[in-house]
This record gives C-alpha cells, sequence and structure tokens, in this order.
C-alpha cells in the first residue's frame, strides 16, 4: 500500500517522542514520567512502522511498552515515592552534566551538517507483507549464535534480578 | 514540504539520545536515570532501523538484539534498586555510595 501523508505523521510522531522524553526527565513524580516513556516508546513503535519495520514495531509495544514499562511500574510502586518526592531532583552536578550533553548535541549538529550527502536516499521498497519472515530467516540463518547467546544473556538476567531481589543476600 | 529522509529520523534519534544522556547526567531518582538509559537505547534502535531502510534487514535484527539487552538490564538493574532500597531507604544516586571511602 502507497504511504499516505507521510509528511505530516512523521513530524507528529517525532514530536510527541521527543515532547515525551522532555517529560520523562522532567516530571518530580517517577510514575508521571513512565507513562510520559510509554507515549515515547509507542510513538516510536510508529516511527518504526513508517520505515517498513512491523516486527521490530510489534517487539517494541509487546516487550517495551508492555513487559519493561510494567516492571518499571512494580519498583516505583515497592520503593517510597513520597519522600524522594520532597528532596531535590536533580543532583549537584547537573550543570556540568547540562553543559555535556549540549556538548554533544552540538557533536551531533555538526557531523549531520557536514555529513548531509553521506546518508543515501535510496530507500529499498521493503515487502512489509513478508518482513517477519525475512527477520526470522536471518536470526535463524545468519545471527543463530547470537541469538542463543542472547537467550544465554536473558537466563543470566533472570537469575541475577532474583538473586538481587531475594531477602538476603 | 520536502520528502522524509534517512537524515530526519537520524536527527530525531539524536535529540532523544541526547535527552537520555541529560537524565542519565542531572537527575537524583535511579528510576529515572534507568528510564534515561532506556531512552539512550531506543534512539540507537531507531537508527539502527533507519538504516535498515537503506542496507536490508541485518539492522531490524540488531535492533531486536538491543530490545533483550534492554530488557536484560532493566530487570537486572531494578533487582539492585530493591535490594539497595531495602538496606539504605533511599532511591538517590549519590547517597549510594558504599563502596566510597
Amino acid at each position: 500500500m502507497a504511504p499516505v501523508a507521510t509528511t505530516f505523521f512523521f513530524y507528529f510522531l517525532s514530536a510527541l517522542t521527543v515532547l515525551s522524553g522532555v517529560l520523562v526527565i522532567t516530571r518530580k513524580n517517577p510514575v508521571h514520567s513512565a507513562l510520559a516513556l510509554i507515549m515515547s516508546l509507542l510513538g516510536q513503535a510508529a516511527l518504526y512502522l513508517m520505515l517498513y519495520a512491523p516486527f521490530v514495531a510489534g517487539v517494541q509495544i509487546i516487550l517495551y511498552a508492555g513487559g519493561i514499562m510494567v516492571l518499571f511500574l512494580f519498583v516505583i510502586m515497592l520503593v517510597n515515592i513520597e519522600k524522594s518526592q520532597k528532596e531535590e531532583q536533580f543532583n549537584k552536578q547537573w550543570l556540568v552534566g547540562l553543559a555535556a550533553a549540549i556538548a554533544l548535541g552540538a557533536l551531533f549538529v555538526f557531523v549531520y551538517a557536514k555529513g548531509r550527502g553521506l546518508f543515501p536516499d535510496r530507500a529499498v521498497q521493503m515487502p512489509e507483507q513478508s518482513n517477519t519472515q525475512q527477520v526470522a530467516v536471518l536470526l535463524y540463518g545468519n545471527y543463530m549464535f547470537a541469538f542463543e547467546i542472547a537467550s544465554l544473556l536473558l537466563l543470566v538476567a533472570v537469575i541475577g534480578a532474583v538473586v538481587m531481589a531475594k531477602k538476603r543476600i | 514540504m520536502a520528502p522524509i529522509s534517512t537524515l530526519h529520523y537520524l536527527v530525531v534519534a539524536a535529540a532523544l539520545f541526547v535527552l537520555g544522556v541529560i537524565g542519565v547526567l542531572t537527575r537524583r531518582n535511579v528510576v529515572i536515570v534507568l528510564m534515561s538509559i532506556e531512552l539512550i537505547l531506543n534512539a540507537v534502535n531507531l537508527n539502527l532501523v533507519a538504516f535498515s531502510r537503506i542496507w536490508g534487514l541485518h539492522g531490524q535484527v540488531f535492533a531486536i538484539f538491543v530490545i533483550t539487552d534492554a530488557a536484560a538490564e532493566a530487570a537486572v538493574g531494578l533487582g539492585i534498586l530493591i535490594a539497595f532500597f531495602r538496606n539504605k531507604e533511599t532511591v538517590n544516586v549519590d547517597e549510594i555510595d558504599l563502596l566510597k571511602w
């Protein structure tokens, strides 16, 4: 299907994503930050759809907005947020940190302004119907070993999380 | 208006990356620092998927690996946070100084 109103949707979704990102790092209440992060992740999932990556978009929604964010909200529920909300939200070296981040942003601007021609725009027309199939072929073909390592990593993470959250370490 | 090029997506990803870096460097609450790390990983994912439109599907596969890493990191990080909160009753980064002398 030919894309409709691509320009409008791109600017709308990127504005949603970036503004929610700003909310994530400025809100006092961690629950508000988590909700803003969910909005940002959903906007990014829609951007993936615009880039002809429906499988990654689905994984993003199911794993990030569904799984990881529930984990975050659980932990926010377990820790005491009333006390931390009354305290100072930004640490002492916030000015230096902000300057460093702005320097990084200036570096990005410089690189992208200089290397504008380096990023070609011959967008391959990808068949979205068989996207999942092709990703699976790559995942179980070229990247079989990396896939197994990733499963091992998840096992280690599960054991680590259980050990960390035990009553007596 | 100009058609949406790869560079547009790269600029959005760079903005998200810088936001995540600001969050990591300036916030005190560990939960929000972890959320900022998620923002950074997502910016990388957006870059990978944007380039996969040009150079084939390998970027999307790598984005899936990055999501796996993010899940593992969030689980272990939040587990550490719970263990720490049980011991010191605080979630502030600058009070996590058990290994300093």
